[in-house]
């Protein structure tokens, strides 16, 4: 379910007739209303980004800040999009997984890898992997294992391809060429 | 000798893996359709009840609601095995039955709408375990099983279907052993595989009588046939899969899910998607059988077994629709594991008032092990026996047999697999490593560390039929027809790599059809471990029957024989004279397309194999287990995609696979019915920090199979784990454990540390 409970959102949000939200690189304004286009106080950022904007890349999963499905980038650090209220995102910018190729459709040097190294069984929980490590080579552009590990161990993925996934990682930081 | 392939067995990125890797991969919750509402589950909060009276007035008045069914709105839609579980019944059986299906403008609309529908209930006392169920006074939950015994028997796969092993003599078995031991062990944790993508479907009903489901599952094709029963046989079915977030079984049992979607569909006449929650997809959706068996084995002194005789009494929940059909494969595998001349092994399965169990990894057989190495490994302690060499000796060997699920004796004509045995035990540094039985390979401080070895096989590799249609096009392309959704295991990509092995195209000029029923023809799906010599076989028959048809156009053009002809790159040549070359376009013409025809026969004389080896360390002081290394050792006859079987092999510690012996579970409340950690926080998973050392170790040793000589493994990898991580602790902490999983309370218990505080049938 997308809906969280608006209790403690802050009032002058509540208030809010619409909201600015730059989603790889191109601003939305969005009116707050109950409309399908429109974003309800109760949308989570992950429904937003699905339902609104049709951008089905970033995933739902567990829809409770467990498993990392749902991972972006807000502001250049890791969110998980499905804790997180729209109406609270006003002035933020938001890269998800459509956002990290180019417009030319070049992959990310990370997709690449992914894909060099099949870091991806089925593949559901990929997107949210890849953001989170986006995040973490941005961070740190040249991790240990260790640090790979420990920046995705809020990744849920069910087919084992952690190993893989490391790998992959690891080759796009550089540290296995 | 190693055969010079151009894709097989070489490092390629499987071809979706652009769409996965950008997000554009399409799941079936990322599917948009034109008038689309959204169903939802209204469902029991009581384990047992009768429902007296619904009133769904308010929810109908609620804007946005376009449907409300209870049982009084349902067809008489069966499921199950026998076919008696309704899609909506005015009994409930379990906490989070379905009482009513709603259908709205948005999800939020429909959720809300369920909290309108009054229903009143006649509360009925619930059973929930499986001893007590089959009590004279237990609690019935359907009028067809007396005791809550279901009906034994799967008739799908055939009239001599396996139910239980019975051969030999069991008496003279134990009067030829040097021990005998008896023992209790149960699997009975129930775990869930949890694919990240819930299950869920999309359905759309036309008048009169036809419908179409998008669904996400392993193969469209079964789920049309089983919907087509199920629907009263009436119904014009079209199944449409794609990717599919993960399934490890599981999601073979959608049935249900899609019966409400058609249903709401039917009701509103637009296209409706119910897709679960993940507290739904816990402690709604299926879960693995739990099994508890008691069994006397009987052994010699040189491992040899001479009699197993026992019970294996299997809770599946409110309803069984595979669990017969996996008891069957179970009892086709222990006998390709334990090598013995004397069974009497009887299962016995009771319905009780929990969520269903449906199909998981492992079929039946990791069930079944899982109870029985434990037992096997009371006479090996008495016999002072090596596990590894009990195990190596008495998996089947060529020449050996088995009877298999429909009851058929089969001999076993593949490889022998103790030389990978012998090469994982080597890896692992088995020998070396083993002290002796409950005793710990090292001791560091309070901190003790164990090993164990468990095996599986099954012969599912060559189960059930397979039909391709493959397209050769003029411009040397080829499209493969064949009724396939990508789950995970990079199957797809595997099976193109063969089309274009056996055509000699690159691999981007050939493609796999949409996953449709509608086009394809008759496919039992990348199920088990069935893709790589069943699937395969089909394929494979399909572009060899293309290419004969395209020689034979080409040949007269060569002044050749069809049978001389050769292409690569879509150019075609004699080998007589290689230099004169034709394009596909040149023999068929801009006007033609060719279709090769490929049908795969079942074949049971085969069987895959998985031994794994497993390091813990248990704390002492805090009841820990960590897993520190694990080996799988198998044969693959010929690897089709290292990376992707890598990451089958790595598998073995998710998806209800290793891991239920050390943390996962799903804990039900035995006096209320509800189960308490029915989210991804309280049901707990292995992550990233927390990774053990895996090695892989894949002989290629060349099978009786298809042109490339290879089986299937990847279904196997989470089966033989359980049981060597319970060796493996049980060595380390010097005392039997038989309970699965070894959470702190269970070693501290056994260590001495701590009482029991559970009382039986309270957990």
């Amino acid at each position: 379910m997308a809906r969280k409970s608006a209790s403690s959102v802050k009032q002058k949000d509540l208030q809010r007739r619409s909201i600015s939200l730059t989603v790889n690189g191109k601003v939305h304004e969005l009116e707050v209303g109950t409309r399908p286009d429109q974003v309800d106080p109760s949308h989570t950022l992950a429904f937003t980004l699905r339902e609104t904007l049709g951008l089905t890349g970033t995933k739902i999963a567990c829809d409770g800040g467990a498993c990392g499905c749902c991972t972006v980038l807000m502001d250049g650090k890791a969110v998980l999009s499905c804790m997180m209220l729209t109406i609270e995102c006003d002035g933020k910018s938001v890269t998800t997984i459509e956002g990290l190729s180019d417009a030319r459709g070049e992959l990310d040097p990370l997709q690449q890898a992914f894909i060099d190294e099949t870091a991806f069984q089925c593949g559901f929980c990929t997107p949210g992997i890849i953001m989170s490590a986006k995040w973490l080579l941005g961070e740190n552009p040249s991790p240990t294992e260790e640090e790979v590990k420990e920046a995705l161990s809020g990744n849920f993925c069910r087919c084992i391809s952690h190993y893989h996934v490391v790998r992959a990682v690891l080759a796009a930081s550089g540290k296995l060429r | 000798m190693a055969a010079n392939y151009r894709f097989i067995g070489k490092r390629t990125p499987r071809k979706d893996a652009r769409e996965i890797v950008t997000g554009s991969a399409a799941f079936l919750g990322d599917l948009k359709m034109h008038n689309l509402l959204h169903g939802k589950v209204l469902r029991s909060p009581y384990p047992h009840a009768f429902i007296k009276k619904v009133d769904k007035s308010k929810a109908l008045a609620l804007p946005g609601v376009k449907a409300v069914l209870t049982y009084e709105d349902a067809p008489d839609w069966r499921g199950g095995t026998p076919r008696v579980f309704r899609v909506l019944d005015r009994r409930v059986r379990f906490v989070g039955d379905a009482v009513a299906l709603v259908a709205a403008t948005t999800e939020s609309i429909a959720e809300e709408a369920c909290g309108f529908i009054d229903v009143e209930y006649e509360v009925l006392p619930p059973v929930l375990d499986m001893e007590e169920a089959q009590n004279e006074s237990a609690p019935q939950l359907y009028e067809e099983f007396p005791r809550n015994v279901v009906t034994p028997g799967a008739p799908f796969l055939g009239p001599k279907n396996l139910k239980e092993v019975v051969m030999g003599d069991v008496r003279e078995g134990f009067e030829e052993a040097d021990v005998i031991t008896e023992g209790t062990c149960g699997y009975e944790n129930i775990p869930n595989p949890i694919p990240p993508e819930p299950p869920g479907a999309i359905g759309l009903w036309e008048e009169p009588n036809s419908v179409t489901l998008w669904i996400t599952n392993q193969n469209p094709s079964m789920d049309k046939i089983l919907l087509w029963h199920i629907m009263g046989r009436k119904v014009e079915l079209r199944t449409i899969g794609g990717y599919c977030g993960g399934s490890y079984g599981s999601k073979q049992m959608s049935w249900l899910i899609q019966c409400h979607a058609a249903l709401l569909s039917r009701a509103t006449g637009r296209p409706v998607k119910l897709v679960y929650t993940k507290e739904e997809q816990l402690a709604a959706f299926v879960l693995r059988p739990a099994g508890r068996m008691k069994t006397r084995v009987g052994m010699k002194k040189d491992g040899t077994v001479t009699a197993v005789a026992g019970t294996w009494l299997i809770d599946t929940g409110y309803y069984t629709m595979m669990t017969q059909s996996q008891i069957a494969v179970g009892c086709g595998e222990v006998q390709i594991a334990v090598h013995c001349p004397n069974w009497d092994l009887k299962p016995v399965i009771v319905c009780t008032n929990r969520s269903a169990s449906g199909s998981v990894r492992g079929f039946g057989g990791q069930e079944l092990k899982c109870a029985l190495i434990p037992l096997l490994s009371l006479a090996m302690e008495k016999l002072n026996l090596d596990p590894f060499e009990v195990l190596k000796k008495n998996f089947v060997k060529p020449g050996e047999g088995y009877y298999w699920r429909d009851g058929i004796w089969y001999t076993y004509r593949g490889v022998d697999y103790s030389a990978a045995m012998d090469k994982g035990a080597e890896t692992f540094g088995w020998k070396e490593k083993w002290k002796g039985w409950l005793t710990p390979t090292a001791v560091k401080g309070a901190k003790r560390i164990g090993i164990g070895v468990g095996a599986h096989g099954n012969a599912d590799i060559g189960e059930d039929a397979s039909e391709a249609h493959l397209r050769l096009q003029p411009d040397g392309t080829a499209m493969l027809f064949s009724c396939l959704t990508e789950h995970g295991t990079g199957q797809t990509t595997n099976l193109l790599k063969m089309v274009a092995e056996t055509l000699q195209l690159p691999l981007e000029r050939v493609s796999l059809s949409p996953s449709d029923s509608l086009i394809n023809p008759y496919e039992f799906g990348p199920v088990g471990s069935r893709g790589t010599y069943a699937i395969g076989s089909s394929i494979i028959s399909a572009a060899e029957d293309a290419l004969k048809k395209l020689f034979e156009l080409a040949a007269p053009m060569l002044d050749a024989d069809p049978g001389e002809l050769e292409t690569i790159d879509g150019m075609i040549f004699s080998r007589r004279k290689p230099e004169k070359k034709i394009p596909w376009k040149a023999a068929m013409g801009v006007d033609r397309t060719i279709i090769g025809y490929g049908r795969f026969e079942p074949d049971y004389s085969l069987t895959n194999c998985m031994m794994t080896f497993v390091e813990v360390e248990v704390d002492t002081e805090t009841g820990k287990v960590k897993l520190l290394r694990v080996v799988n050792a198998t044969d693959a006859g010929r690897i089709i995609d290292p990376q992707g079987l890598e990451g089958q092999m790595n598998g073995c510690l998710g998806a209800a696979g290793i891991d239920t012996a050390i943390f996962e579970e799903t804990i039900l409340d035995r006096s209320t019915g509800h189960i308490v950690n029915a989210n991804m926080i309280d049901y707990k998973w292995r992550t990233f920090s927390e990774l053990p050392a895996i090695d892989n170790v894949v002989l290629e040793t060349p099978f009786p199979t298809h042109r490339f000589h290879a089986v299937g493994v990847g279904e196997v990898a989470t089966s033989p784990g359980p049981s060597a991580t319970l060796m493996a602790v049980s060595n380390a902490v010097g005392t039997w454990l038989h309970e699965y999983p070894l959470t702190p309370d269970k070693v501290l218990r056994a260590l001495g540390k701590t009482e029991d505080p559970r009382k039986r049938g309270s957990q």
